[in-house]
């Protein structure tokens, strides 16, 4: 079962370099796409399914033995993360052929959302910190390049913030790689980890605690944490709608994934201090939803609420016991799904009303009362009303902060879903309710045609499952959370005999 | 603003050939000793620009015979494929896989790190020369005497008027 730990890497790769052949033929290249996409899915449920019954599994590529060669390990959180990034690239590419004109559709998109997916994935499964550095820079390249696909001026201006603020990340990235590298010599996750609990028992964990933190710095710019974050609302709103989607639901996660490696794994026992973490959580959550009261285009609001969910998983990180990192993950689940799903809906929602902005649309729930079930359940999930999958995140988040005692953090968060209910609400009764500023306002036949809501109705299903399966699915959370809080587990995994 | 492309050209048909040979050579010494894909595939993508500059970013593309993009692709599948041989024999992928044979005077040793290089060096030279050609089509440095694109070289005479 171990040959297979490559294949969310593989499976992307093949389907990108397909689609790149195939560039001139846009049926072939589509229906390519998709299948790849599906095949994606395929081998995650089935890694996932390996993942539950043996906890770990690890392939060191060419066989060069850890920590020597490259190491690829897949835990449970690694195995669910995979899972959802190919769900989100899925309905990214269905909807990109169903729901967008033929030729809205660069030629390059199929290819470099195969390119994107590999990088993501890569990142979530990889053993190493070089070559999460080498998954991050395959990321950002392809969506560098997928943020200017149409050539529009104001593309530009947000690929530029996008770009600049992402390669000054990468740059710190690098330096702590270097640091890190000279200090410990090896550049192993699980490797750096004993180091890390040695040093620490011997009282001499300061190079170590810089190194640390620079990474720290670095994965908070990718996750849109407080006080980097500007780079998110100035692009997301920009590209095609798919691709926007796709950038919502995986690019700050692949950053708070970072993030929980850093603090499980590489640098366990409590090295970086869990405290600066809270704190940048806190007012990541405050900002992000005070921002998004300002906004009035739909995406802009969506892109805003991306942030203040970050600082949800950021507490459940910074927070750290069993329960709060389970929140955590299952936060994550929710999230990606629920996030891309509103970008689609408010898309759709943005093309049949002719606008993005909020005081050019209206009349949609008359217009189309499918399309506005679709945007409730997502927007519900997001401000964490039951029964849906955002209450038992937001639910899981609280009472870990309850049984700290940390008052405020729950006050904050109690505070953040109230602010995300009135901006749902307020994209609700603008675009929904209120009658549409033109008085003739119809929608042609073609617009609301059944067909184009397939990829919202199968992600907006999985948030309902989520939700009403939420028991077992904490449990499965649980056993995540208890698996990062073992680090020693992941390393016997990965070095085995050398302990 | 004229290049002096009439040694250009002249050596362009002597250093064309050469250059690719030596990329080939590099490639396939490249295991072992300095060299490998990387390297080879830089040189041949410097044997199209050059082309591209003596003559024209046409008779380039004409030299390539395959679209660039499309040599991006085929060589991440062969790469792939190099990498996908070793979980056939039940290793991890990527595992190196050898074919050794003594042939009388010969000794004849291949693997699939060569036929990752091949990949290697298929992607360099498809994405250097698709960045080299797009930016030569698009404000090309020497003026094009076989009037191919004439609309683009007036405009950047017009855009220097001082002969230097």
């Amino acid at each position: 079962m171990n040959g297979l730990v490559a294949a969310p890497m593989l499976v992307p790769l093949v389907t990108a370099a397909v689609c790149t052949l195939l560039r001139r033929m846009a049926v072939l290249q589509r229906g390519f796409s998709l299948v790849g996409s599906a095949v994606e899915i395929g081998v995650a449920l089935l890694l996932l399914v390996e993942v539950n019954s043996s906890d770990y599994l690890v392939s060191n590529m060419g066989n060069w033995q850890a920590p020597f060669g490259i190491t690829l390990v897949i835990d449970r959180l690694a195995a669910v993360m995979v899972l959802l990034t190919a769900l989100t690239g899925a309905a990214s590419a269905w909807y990109s052929w169903i729901s967008l004109p033929k030729s809205a559709l660069s030629p390059a998109f199929h290819p470099l959302l195969h390119f994107l997916l590999m990088g993501v994935s890569g990142a979530f499964i990889t053993g190493d910190l070089f070559n999460l550095y080498v998954c991050f820079e395959i990321m950002l390249l392809s969506s560098f390049v997928m943020l200017v696909l149409e050539g529009k001026a104001e593309q530009t201006e947000g690929a530029v913030k996008y770009v600049v603020l992402n390669l000054m990340s990468s740059t710190i990235f690098l330096t702590a790689l270097g640091l890190l590298y000279a200090k410990a010599g090896t550049l192993n996750m699980a490797d750096i980890s004993i180091l890390a609990q040695e040093a620490v028992a011997e009282h001499r964990a300061g190079p170590l605690r810089l190194g640390g933190l620079l990474f720290m710095v670095a994965f908070a710019i990718k996750a849109g944490m407080f006080p980097f974050f500007f780079w998110l609302p100035a692009s997301y709103h920009t590209p095609s709608v798919p691709v926007s989607a796709l950038f919502a639901g995986l690019l700050t996660k692949v950053g708070v994934f970072a993030l929980i490696r850093l603090h499980t794994l590489i640098m366990p026992n409590d090295v970086l201090g869990h405290e600066i973490l809270l704190v940048l959580g806190v007012a990541t959550m405050i900002t992000g939803v005070l921002g998004a009261a300002g906004q009035m285009g739909i995406r802009r609001i969506l892109s805003f609420h991306i942030i203040s969910q970050v600082g949800y998983m950021v507490v459940g990180i910074a927070i750290g016991t069993p329960l709060a990192l389970a929140a955590c993950v299952f936060y994550l689940c929710h999230h990606i799904v629920v996030k891309s799903n509103l970008f689609l809906v408010g898309g759709i929602a943005a093309d049949c009303a002719g606008s993005e902005d909020l005081r050019k649309t209206g009349g949609m729930w008359l217009a189309w009362p499918l399309l506005g079930l679709l945007y409730l359940v997502p927007a519900l999930s997001l401000s964490g009303i039951p029964p849906f999958s955002g209450f038992f995140a937001k639910l899981g988040i609280v009472s870990a902060g309850v049984e700290r005692e940390l008052w405020w953090v729950v006050a904050a968060a109690l505070a953040t879903g109230a602010f995300t209910l009135y901006s749902m609400f307020k994209i609700w009764i603008e675009a929904f309710w209120k009658d549409h500023p033109s008085s003739g306002f119809r929608l042609a036949p073609e617009q609301r045609s059944f067909v184009r809501l397939w990829p919202m109705l199968a992600l907006a299903a999985i948030t309902i499952a989520i939700g009403l399966m939420s028991g077992p699915l904490f449990h499965f959370c649980e056993e995540a959370a208890l698996q990062l809080l073992n680090p020693n587990g992941y390393i016997h995994a990965v070095l085995g005999g050398r302990l | 603003m004229k290049l002096p492309s009439i040694i250009l050209r002249v050596m362009q048909h002597w250093l064309v050939p050469l250059l690719v040979v030596v990329s080939l050579f590099l490639l396939l010494r490249g295991h072992d000793e300095p060299g490998g894909g990387f390297a080879g595939g830089l040189m041949a993508a410097a044997a199209v620009i050059l082309v591209a500059l003596a003559e024209t970013p046409t008779e380039a593309r004409r030299l390539l015979r395959l679209h660039p993009t499309t040599l991006i692709a085929l060589g991440l599948l062969v790469a792939l494929v190099a990498g996908l041989i070793g979980p056939l024999t039940g290793k991890a992928f990527l595992t190196a896989v050898w074919l050794k044979a003594d042939v009388g005077l010969f000794y004849f040793k291949a693997g699939t790190p060569l036929l990752f290089d091949i990949g290697v060096y298929l992607v360099v030279v498809g994405a250097v020369s698709t960045f080299a050609l797009e930016i030569e089509e698009a404000a090309p440095l020497a003026p094009d005497r076989t009037g191919a694109t004439p609309a683009k070289t007036d405009s950047v005479e017009g855009g220097a008027p001082s002969k230097s």
